[in-house]
């Protein structure tokens, strides 16, 4: 199979896949339960959604690791699996996945503040990646996404754990950013020159955004990022923001509805597009027949973008 | 008057060295206690909650503003016990079971005890079996419930539920917070108010106690 690295340097646009915690839920994981828990137990659910998502038409399907980290297992009291864990969500993954798709392992918050916002120590959160990151690449991942995340101290720990546990695959950095009436920042006050410049310095190789928006603020997010980072854009957007009806949780954006901003998302130099909360193998099957429609020729690299807005 | 100006800068500034020493120089200067707590600490967190609320700043900010402040609650704390009736009664606080979030949690623990409440906090990740049994033991006046996920608020209303089947409701009020929280949520579940944030949250728990 030919090297994730390769094609997207190529300037090819691939499409990842969707959530996988609300089809977590549609099958049952029961609310607090760490979703991670299931590599162990229960396999079988990871690899039909990987399949569910390769048919769909994504070529990375996301392994189901994004608690996978020592300080978050240890609140589900799972702290001695972290290996076993990472190792069985990737080959879950990849069986579901089967040929020709790569396999991204997923690496999310620790869910502890560092120092002085927290107690959390730098070094102790930095190894605890590394184990983690450790564990994906010797169960063979083809790249890493660190995503959802707002500390950009702790975005940046991550980032260089992973590209210390391999330097042959593509790292991926993904923030999560709200909208405020002076642009996006994140919870902990990260806005988007900060984060693509940030992420970029400790070695991702893609940086962007991942949850907390729907398709449309996240084409302004992209766009923001395409201003100012030198790295190509990886951008997962929710199915819009959740909202209640009658005690149920509704995630209102269709397929279509998403699939319509693609060409927008590419031209501000989306390299990769996939989908997060509330998104399904329906809406990965839209997304990626609009990025093939789009893609009759190459993306414009991220200069070229940047030259294009200047003009 | 000015010393209180300081102390609320102080806060604000998230200097915990500063608050500390400037509480003490307001109670050497003869300041009562209650009015160091409401003018100078509660102000200055309200304050900073009004600016988070407007994205002026961030979270580390409102985190520097919260251990400010419990450095000078820390000196309060035994003169507000020993006035005697500055207690505004207990208050059961807890993130409900499955979710592991607890930084809107504390923040709200720290200004309700600023506030005067005993607050009896119940952790994170609490069953409803828990929130309603300390209620009881404890003789909360109020149940307060925090959720970040979107899977986890539905709990909310399981203590709601359970409350009410014990015989609890009315004279236990529950008030819900957290991001995904609105005060629809709150009225489809029949819990007795929704916080938006930890600052209105003090106003919700001294409206359901008054």
């Amino acid at each position: 199979m030919e090297r994730l690295a390769d094609r997207l340097q190529a300037g090819e646009v691939l499409v990842a896949d969707g959530a996988m915690g609300t089809l977590l839920i549609e099958r049952g994981l029961p609310p607090g339960e760490a979703p991670e828990s299931l590599n162990l137990r229960r396999p079988d659910l990871l690899e039909e959604i990987a399949r569910l998502y390769a048919e769909a038409g994504a070529q990375i399907v996301g392994a189901n690791t994004f608690g996978g980290s020592p300080a978050r297992l240890a609140m589900h009291g799972l702290a001695g699996e972290v290996e076993a864990i990472n190792r069985t969500g990737v080959e879950a993954a990849r069986r579901g996945a089967g040929e020709g798709i790569y396999v991204a392992g997923s690496c999310g918050p620790s869910g502890r503040l560092l120092k002085p916002y927290g107690d959390a120590d730098p070094d102790e959160i930095y190894a605890g990646f590394l184990r983690q990151t450790g564990a994906l690449v010797a169960a063979g991942v083809d790249a890493i996404y660190v995503e959802t995340m707002t500390d950009l101290a702790e975005a940046r720990l991550a980032v260089r754990a992973a590209k210390a546990a391999s330097g042959a695959i593509p790292v991926a950095a993904t923030m999560t950013f709200d909208r405020t009436r002076r642009g996006f920042y994140t919870v902990m006050g990260v806005d988007i020159p900060a984060a693509a410049a940030g992420l970029a310095e400790v070695g991702a190789d893609l940086v962007g955004a991942n949850c907390g928006n729907g398709i449309e603020d996240m084409v302004l997010i992209a766009r923001a990022f395409a201003a100012c980072a030198e790295r190509p854009l990886l951008i997962q957007s929710n199915a819009g923001l959740p909202e209640t009806v009658g005690g149920r949780l509704l995630y209102k954006e269709t397929p279509e509805f998403m699939a319509a901003r693609v060409p927008e998302l590419i031209a501000a130099g989306a390299a990769v597009i996939g989908g997060c909360c509330g998104t399904t193998p329906a809406h990965i099957r839209a997304l990626r027949q609009a990025v093939d429609r789009t893609m009759s020729g190459r993306r414009p690299r991220a200069k070229e973008t940047r030259e294009g807005t200047q003009a | 008057m000015e010393i209180l100006t300081r102390i609320g800068a102080a806060l604000q500034e998230g200097d915990d060295e500063a608050v500390g020493r400037l509480t003490g120089e307001a109670l050497a200067e003869g300041l009562a206690p209650r009015r160091i707590l409401d003018e100078g600490l509660i102000g200055g967190m309200n304050a900073i909650g009004e600016q988070f609320r407007r994205h002026e700043l961030f979270l580390p900010d409102v985190l520097l503003a919260a251990k400010a402040m419990y450095a000078g609650l820390d000196r309060l704390q035994p003169l507000l016990a020993a006035e005697g009736g500055a207690l505004r009664g207990k208050v059961c606080l807890g993130t409900v079971r499955g979710d592991l979030h607890d930084i809107g949690k504390n923040l709200v623990a720290i200004m309700l005890r600023g506030a005067g409440f005993e607050v009896v906090d119940l952790g994170r990740d609490v069953a409803p079996r828990r929130f309603v049994d300390a209620a009881r033991e404890t003789g909360a006046l109020v149940v307060g419930m925090s959720a970040l996920l979107t899977t986890t608020m539905p709990v909310m209303k399981e203590v709601v539920d359970l409350l009410r089947a014990e015989g609890l409701a009315g004279r236990v009020k529950t008030v819900v917070g957290g991001a995904p929280l609105s005060a629809a949520y709150a009225k489809e579940i029949g819990a007795d108010a929704y916080a938006y944030d930890a600052a209105h949250a003090i106003e919700v728990v001294k409206r359901l106690t008054a």
